[in-house]
This record gives structure tokens, sequence and C-alpha cells, in this order.
């Protein structure tokens, strides 16, 4: 079943009859020629999907007013909210629950800040948009950095950190995130995650693009589901957590000083809106993938639609290194349905190499991640050297085959478990056949501002995780962000118990913010027929769906 | 980039001519492209998920599909992201399996078969009819997890359950109503926290840093202007690739380096 039709079969010939010949030079470690670092500029200005002109809008109202931003960003940002106030006026006066803590969104950094909100003292809750644990957190592969090795250090981790991030980073953040990173690591340890070690229990470290030292952590490769399972099971044992699944904020609320207040749910399955009151907020709702930026695939889960940024914009609280998303440069083009699935770097760092139509590489393999997907775009838009899927995707091939070839038969197999068995599914056996890959979009580079605490601009409100930015500059290095969401998340659920403790009674809850927001956007003439936040994205047939 | 679709989201496009074959969605009749996924082929028949739909490639267990084909009167298990449909495939997914997990402090616990003859006793009921490996949709063998476990190796059990995705077909389908996916996930839990040697290196490490012994040159990196920043960051050094266990560092400055 399955496997490459018969329009795909004459491309792939040719990457077999080059393939000895570029194997020879692989096993040499001789690649296509990397680019100078000073003819990168030229290649993302012009092939990058973000550092290109088009798809851009200024943003017409908050903080980032006058910033250029994607389209679809901008589109969320302005657009129209899931309540009029006006309907919540008395119901804002019987709250449907009454919590310390509001923890929004259940992935990785929700879930840390659950934990130790309730073990500093709060009642929680954690409000989530799916089940617990749907989300990008549970996807991660690769690993989890922390500089913990003799012949490493924060220092290095500091320095690897903010030079991936273009030195856009906030350093404050920075530092706290390598100064917590072996700390996070054995927390995880010490709640039971299976890391992989050596019998003498050293952790067995990998490296990284852009990492001087090994530091990468890992759990087979499905790192993130390791760590998304037992974070999971560990706030079921907290018994001062209550859980609402299928139940996303879709507004936020304010107390009559201006201080946090709680938010608005929907539950999804009732659909009937839900008045939280809390104390203190952790937005913890992730990266904003299923935006689709440009028309891009992604990688992200169903539930990635950006929420937090507009809940919290409308308060006020300014957004930071949003200008470049991170473009992951192999993403699946064929099979349709795998289209915008991750294919690992670690495809690349086996020794396997993108190669175009013709059999010839075009690239260096391992390019910084902008850099290669640029020349991936370069190769199949400027100089039509793609091949062109049945649905008519666009990609190059990847030529896994020749990870065997280097290092031995089975090393797919075993190196690269999920993958394999999950192209095996759709009848490509990647260990014997290339497969055929395009950027996609990958992950939400910045987000809303925070302190080294998670603190926000307003009193009481936090963010932690994907949804927040500084931390990783204009671009995250690989395993640096299942460590944020740790460091994050345990940082704001700390500090968020401690503000709930020491503040008085939350009264007078409003939605005057949106008020302001509302009118502001009248008056601007900003008539948008989008509701945000998005909650779910919508793939039904166009023609399917009714309005 | 004109002319070239080269990239549309996540809406499936459908191949110019691509045949229709019949699928049965809870009994219904659609006609859907031949080669969709499940999850595809409903959202092309006009479903939009609220439920059953979580990751989209085959990590977290959201969707997974119950389903037979014309003339075969087994039951299958499949995701919905991941399984390609089939003609007079009679599918239904399952969105929620209802479980009793154990409460427990993991703190509290000892990593012994005792453990899990008090959380989940049900778990030696086991007739080792091997229902659950038929059920499950990542090939785990699901039964021998359990009957190593039996026979007190969590190690065993641990390691080949690592997969898991926490679907809870296997426990669905159990006659001994055993709970599969809570069960080899505690021996995961217990296995990685009390049955493999600790990190002594991060033990070190964290004392190293609670003694501040990092904090001046993080104070360092800091202070100094952006162009020596660069500086630093393009001089440093590298450690070579692949791994060389001969490798010793020159610049020593900025490791902090105790023998045992
Ligand atoms: C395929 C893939 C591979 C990756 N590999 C790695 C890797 O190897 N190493 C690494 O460090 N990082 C990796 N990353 C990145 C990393 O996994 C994520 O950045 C990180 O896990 C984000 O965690 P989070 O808790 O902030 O968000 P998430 O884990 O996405 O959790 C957010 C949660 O909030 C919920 N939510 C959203 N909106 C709302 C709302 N309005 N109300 C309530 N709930 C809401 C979501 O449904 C979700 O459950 C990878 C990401 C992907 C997608």
């Amino acid at each position: 079943m399955g496997g490459y039709p018969e329009i795909l079969q004459e491309a792939l010939a040719r990457v077999e009859e080059t393939r000895p010949k570029r194997l020879e030079a692989a096993k040499k470690k001789k690649y296509y020629p990397k680019l100078l670092p000073s003819e990168y500029e030229d290649v993302l200005k012009k092939y990058h999907p973000d550092y290109r002109p088009e798809g851009r809008r200024v943003l017409k109202i908050g903080p980032n007013k006058g910033e250029e931003l994607q389209v679809e960003l901008v589109e969320l940002l302005e657009g129209r909210p899931w309540i009029e106030p006006v309907d919540f006026s008395s119901r804002l006066r019987s709250p449907d629950y009454t919590t310390d803590v509001l923890v929004i969104g259940g992935g990785g950094a929700g879930s840390a800040a659950a934990l130790l909100a309730s073990e500093n003292g709060s009642q929680v809750m954690l409000a989530t948009k799916l089940r617990h644990g749907d989300a990008n957190t549970i996807m991660a592969e690769g690993g989890i950095q922390a500089a913990d090795l003799p012949y490493d250090s924060p220092y290095y981790h500091f320095l690897d950190t903010i030079g991936g991030g273009h030195f856009t980073n906030d350093k404050r953040l920075v530092r706290a995130l390598v100064l917590d990173a072996p700390l996070v690591i054995k927390w995880l340890e010490d709640l039971g995650v299976m890391f992989d070690k050596e019998p003498d229990g050293t952790m067995k470290e990998l490296f990284g693009g852009g990492l001087c030292r090994r530091r990468m952590h890992s759990s087979s490769d499905r790192t993130g589901a390791e760590i998304m399972r037992v974070l999971r099971d560990e706030v079921s044992n907290h018994k001062q957590v209550q859980i609402l699944e299928f139940s996303p904020a879709v507004e936020l609320l304010l107390d009559d000083e201006g201080m946090i207040g709680g938010a608005i749910l929907y539950n999804l399955d009732v659909q009937e809106f839900l008045v939280v009151k809390a104390k203190a907020v952790i937005l913890a709702t992730g990266g904003y993938g299923r935006l689709h930026l440009h028309g891009f695939a992604t990688t992200n889960h169903y539930g990635a639609t950006g929420d937090g940024l507009v809940l919290a914009y409308r308060l006020g609280v300014p957004l930071k290194n949003l200008h470049y998303a991170q473009f992951h440069p192999t993403g699946a083009a064929f099979p349709e349905q795998c289209a915008g699935m991750l294919v690992t770097e670690k495809v690349r760092t086996l020794g396997a190499e993108p190669v175009n139509k013709d059999g010839n590489r075009f690239c260096h393999p391992l390019e910084p991640r902008d850099v290669e997907s640029a020349l991936i775009i370069r190769e199949c838009i400027e100089r039509g050297n793609g091949i062109i899927t049945p649905t008519g995707r666009v990609g190059v091939w990847l030529d896994v085959p020749m990870i065997d070839l280097i290092w031995g038969e089975g090393t797919t197999a075993k190196a690269l478990s999920s993958k394999y068995l999950q192209f095996k599914r759709y009848g490509i056996d990647i260990s014997k056949q290339p497969i055929l890959v395009f950027p996609t979009l990958h992950y939400q580079n910045g987000g809303l501002c925070i302190n080294e605490w998670g603190e926000t601009v307003v009193p009481g409100l936090f963010a932690a995780g994907e949804v927040s930015g500084g931390i990783h500059g204009d671009n995250r290095l690989m395993g640096n962000s299942l460590l944020d969401i740790n460091v994050f998340g345990r940082r704001t659920g700390i500090r968020a118990a401690q503000f709930a403790k020491n503040r008085g009674e939350v009264k007078g809850l409003n939605l005057r913010h949106l008020e302001r927001y509302l009118r502001e956007l009248d008056k601007l003439g900003i008539k948008s027929n989008k509701k945000a936040p998005i909650i779910l994205p919508d793939y039904r047939s166009p023609d399917k769906i009714k309005t | 980039m004109e002319g070239l679709k080269y990239a549309v989201g996540d809406r499936t496009i459908v191949a110019e001519g691509a045949k229709l074959i019949p699928i049965y969605v809870m009994g219904k009749r659609y006609e859907v492209p031949e080669t969709l996924t499940i999850m595809k082929a409903l959202e092309y028949v006009g479903y939009r998920f609220i439920r059953g739909c979580g990751c989209r490639a085959g990590a977290c267990g959201a969707c997974v599909t119950v389903y037979r084909t014309a003339g075969d009167y087994r039951l299958k298990f499949g995701l919905a992201c991941q399984t390609v449909i089939e003609p007079n495939m009679y599918l239904v997914q399952i969105p929620f399996v209802p479980a009793n997990k154990a409460i427990y402090d993991i703190n509290q616990l000892s990593p012994d078969i005792f453990t899990f003859e008090k959380l989940y006793p049900e778990t030696f009921r086991c007739l080792a009819c091997n229902t659950c490996t038929k059920a499950c949709p990542m090939d785990i063998p699901v039964m021998d997890c359990i009957q190593s476990l039996i026979q007190g190796d969590i190690k065993k059990c641990a390691e080949l359950s690592h997969p898991c995705i926490m679907c809870g077909m296997c426990s669905l389908r159990c006659p001994a109503e055993i709970q599969h996916p809570f069960v080899t996930l505690l021996a995961r839990r217990l296995y990685g926290k009390y049955l493999t040697p600790k990190a002594k290196h991060l033990e070190k490490r964290i004392e190293q840093i609670k003694k501040g012994m990092f904090d001046w040159m993080l104070d360092e990196l800091m202070e100094i202007p952006l162009e020596d920043l660069k500086e630093r960051y393009t001089e440093r050094e590298f450690e070579p690739e692949p791994y060389d266990p001969d490798w010793h560092p020159k610049d020593r400055r900025y490791l902090i380096i105790e023998e045992d």
C-alpha cells in the first residue's frame, strides 16, 4: 500500500543515480560548501518568508502599534472577541469558580506551574483547551538542554543561547534559564523521567545546532512525550489542582484596582461560558503554528492558535521578538496527509542531505535553520528545481538512505524509530527511499514580555512557555524550549502562589480593558469578521463550511 | 512564487482526478478521495474536531479510532491522524477512555511489585490472552509489559512501554480490566526515579550553582558591551563532533572542574 506514485518515479530514479557519488563524498565529510556568514543576509532577505516584505501589515492598535507583523498575527490581534462585555455585567458578580491561581494551558509550562503553585500552598485550577497534555510539549523529540557536564558551564550555555538568538534576547531571562537548567533536570529526574543514561548514571548528552558543548539530554526520540506524561501524572496526584479540560480561556478579567481578576472560559462540550475568579493567573497557552503564517504548514498541535497573545494584548501586555517565526527546514511535503509534519534535524545530523529534482545537492545539510529553509525555498521557487507532488505541493528530496549506507544497515530504524514507523504506515521505507521535504512553521520565537519571574506588566498576570518572549531572542536553539517551559513554569508557579497569598480579596471583576480595546478598534475603523482567540482551526473543505 | 502552491496550511489538497472511495463514519456513508488519513477524511466530509484530535502527528493518542474493513471480522485500531482510509471502512473514534488512576506520592513508594499489588491489584489478573497487544496502535508488546511486571521486572516493563501514547485501547479491550497505560506509566516513573543510578555530575553542578560559583562569569556576560559579547560568542571553543572522549578544553577559565 502507498509508496511513491508513478509521477514521482522519474525524479526518484535521479536521486538513486547520483547517490553513489554523493555518498562517497559524504563519507569523507564532504558536503555542499557552507555559505559564509556574510552571505546569510542576502539569502534570508530574498527567500526567508519572514525576511521578505510581503505578507506583513502594520499593527494599528495596542502597545506594539506601528510594528509590521505577519498578516495572520495582525488579524488575530485585531480580531473580534467571543463575548460582548455588556452580556457579562451581572455574571461577573457571581463567578462559577473561585480559586487562588488559575493556570491557562495544560502543556509542559502550565503543568509545571500548577505543580509549583500547589506546592506553595495555593488552590489551583488548570484550564486547558483540549485534553491535559495535548500540546506542543508532547511532540518534542530531540531533547532538553542543561550545562551539567564538567566540560560545560552555564557560561557557555548563555553564550550559545544569546548568539543563537542574534543577541536580541533579554539577558536577565537567559541568566535565569541557564542557572535553573540543572535544577530542572534534577527535578524531572526525581519525578521519574527516564533520561538516557550511561550505566553509572551519567547523562548521555548530545550535540545540537549552535551548541559549543554536548548539552542535549534526551529520552529516546520522545523526550517531550516522556516529560509530559510524567508532569501530567504528577499534576493528577495533587488533589489541590482542579483540572478543566476542553475549557479554553476566551478573555481575561481585571479587578477594580487594575490587577488580574480571573478569566472567562468556554466549555467546548456544552458550549457555555464560565466565569473564573482568581487571585493570580498564569498564561501558558503555547505557540501559534496553527495560524499558518504566510500559508505555511506547521509541526504544531491542533490547539496552537496563539490565543494567549491576543488575551494578554487586550490587557496591554507588550509583545516582543515576534518579527521572525522559526521555520523548520524539513517538514514533510509528501504524502499529503503528513504535510508539515516535522522531520527532525537528526536526520541531517546523521548524514542525509537535501537534493533537487535532478538528484543534485544544492546546499550544506546543516546550515542554521533559517538559512537552510531559505535555501530550500530558493531551490524550489526561484530555480524551479523542486519536485511537485501529486497534490501540487513542492519539495526537495532528503536522501535518508545515506544514513544506513554510512552507519550500517538498521541505523535508521533504530535511531529514528518514530519517523521510520510513521512513513512505513504510508508504504515508504525511509531507510531505502528518500522523502520529500519543505520548510514548515515550527516555533513562535517571541511573545509576551515577562521578567525573570514570568511577571507581565499587569499585576498578578504571569506568562510562561512558548507564549512568552525574550528568552530566545529572534531565534530559539533546539532543546532550549523544553527547558524554558520548566524553568519559567516553575518560577511563575512559585511567584503566583506568593502573589495570591499576599493580595486581598478580588473585588469588582470587570472587562473595562476589553471595552476600551473595542472602542479603540472602532475609532480606528478596524472591522474584523474574524474571531479572536481562534481556539480551534477549521480544516473542513471550503464548500462544507456554513457561516 | 507565483503559480506554485508552495503550501496551504493543513487543509487537504485533493489531487486532480483522485479516485473517490466509500467510508462509513459511525454508519453513515461518505465518498472521499483515497489516500487521505481518517482524520483528513473526516475533515473533508465536514467534521470540525473538538475531541478526537490532538497533535495530528501520532504522538498524543487523542484520535484513536476503532474500525472494521470489508470482509474482515476483526476489530482494528489506529490513530486517525496516521491511518490511511480503505474502501468500505466502518469506523468510530474513541475520544475518551475511563480509568481510575491511582493517586500516590511518588516519594513514598518502593520500586517493587508490592506497590503494584497495592495500587493496581487487577494487574495480576492478566490472562495472557494478548488482546491488549493486538489493540495497540503503537505496536507495543503490551502483554509482555504486564507479564514482565508480574514477574517483578520493572525495568523491562518500563523500556518496552516507552513509546506508549496512553490512548487506552489495550485497557478497553482487556478481559481482566487492567489499566495498562497507568500501570506502565508507574513502572516507568519508578524505574526512572529509583532503579537507574542518579546523575552525580548533575548534583555536583547544582551545588556549585547554589554556592554562586558561576555568578561572576554571568555577571561579566551581563555587563560587557555588545561587541565584546559577540566576540566571545564567535571565539568560543568548540567540543569536536562526533564525541571524542580524549578531548580536553584548552580554555578552562569558565569551567569549574572538581575532582571527586
Ligand atoms: C514537533 C515539535 C518538536 C519539538 N521538539 C523540541 C525539542 O526537541 N526540544 C525543545 O526544547 N523543544 C522542542 N519543541 C518546542 C517545544 O516542544 C515547545 O515549545 C514547548 O513544549 C511549548 O510548551 P508550552 O507549555 O509553552 O506549550 P504547549 O505544550 O503547546 O501547551 C500549551 C497548552 O495550552 C493549551 N491552550 C492553548 N490555548 C488555550 C486557551 N485559550 N485556553 C486554555 N488552554 C489553551 C494548548 O491546547 C496546550 O495544551 C518542539 C515542538 C514541536 C511542535
